[in-house]
């Protein structure tokens, strides 16, 4: 693995878990347990409905109506369902956690990829890589530089490690010069970086 | 034990020999309670297969990261399970 210190983008330590993921499935189908068919319903069930489109929604409507930002950052869970998102209910707690001008939040999964799928869509694959997982935690700054994120001098970071049943989303700052921007075009400059806390919006 | 906000708590130091969900990196650091985010099964019984797994609160923790890794000005929170953490007093 020497040589890829730094490597947020490519990961090709991902394939070979994909091929024991795989053979797990086999031997577990082989047993009885399961099929194909039915892993294949779950995932479909999982990944219908998850977008960032969802949790761009939150975000814009939270800019555009405080009173749903409020609700928001007090009960995430709710608030997503004042959407129609997560049905009936969410399978996780969900915790917003509002960026502000000097506090910027990142989320990250140190021990695995914890995220909000049906909030975000699945996970970008810098999220799951060893790098961005280790280095989150450590030098923040650094790696939001390599996203392209300068913030700016005194602001305070906030890293925010899933290791239990909380999934967490970031509410960007709205930007400025957005004040007669519509929900649906407000919706449209959120992006799931953003939401996880590696871009500004 | 009910932690309130604000509690200094010092996670275990320890090393146990099965599945835990307390990082390795916070473990021994004295670190804050942000809020109690309600109960649930320890993954640590649940992966041993202990029926019924023990429930138990489970907390956010912010820790300076001066504390955890002797340089950086943010913090980090991870999330515990009560039995990860002791008072620190």
């Amino acid at each position: 693995m020497s040589g890829q210190h730094g490597d947020l983008a490519g990961d090709h330590g991902e394939l070979p878990v994909a091929a024991r993921v795989r053979r797990l499935e086999e031997r577990v189908i082989a047993a009885g347990l399961t099929t194909d068919a039915e892993l294949d319903a779950v995932l479909a069930r999982l990944y219908r409905d998850a977008s960032p489109v969802n949790g761009a929604r939150m975000a814009a409507r939270a800019w555009a109506d405080p009173g749903y930002a409020e609700r928001l950052l007090a009960d995430g869970n709710a608030a997503a369902a004042e959407l129609g998102f997560g049905g009936a209910g969410l399978s996780y707690r969900l915790k917003v956690l509002a960026n502000a001008p000097g506090l910027h939040n990142l989320v990250v999964c140190t021990l695995c990829s914890c995220y909000p799928v049906s909030l975000l869509g699945p996970s970008p694959s810098w999220y799951k890589s060893l790098a961005y997982r280790s280095r989150a935690v450590r030098e923040p700054r650094a790696v939001l530089a390599e996203f392209g994120l300068a913030l700016p001098e005194g602001t305070e970071v906030a890293v925010w490690d899933a290791t239990a049943e909380t999934r967490y989303l970031v509410l960007p700052v709205r930007p400025p010069g957005t004040e007669r921007l519509g929900e649906d075009e407000l919706a449209s400059l959120v992006t799931r970086e953003g939401l996880i806390g590696t871009a500004a919006v | 034990m009910s932690l309130p906000p604000g509690t200094r708590v010092r996670a275990r130091a320890g090393d146990p020999g099965h599945h835990t969900r307390l990082p390795r990196y916070v473990r021994g650091h004295t670190g804050e309670i942000v809020e109690c985010t309600g109960e649930w099964p320890l993954p640590d019984d649940g992966a041993r297969g202990l029926v019924p797994p023990r429930v138990e609160p489970v907390y956010t923790v912010r820790f300076p990261a001066a504390q955890l890794w002797g340089e950086g000005d943010h913090v980090v929170t991870v999330e515990a399970w009560e039995s990860y953490l002791e008072e620190a007093g």
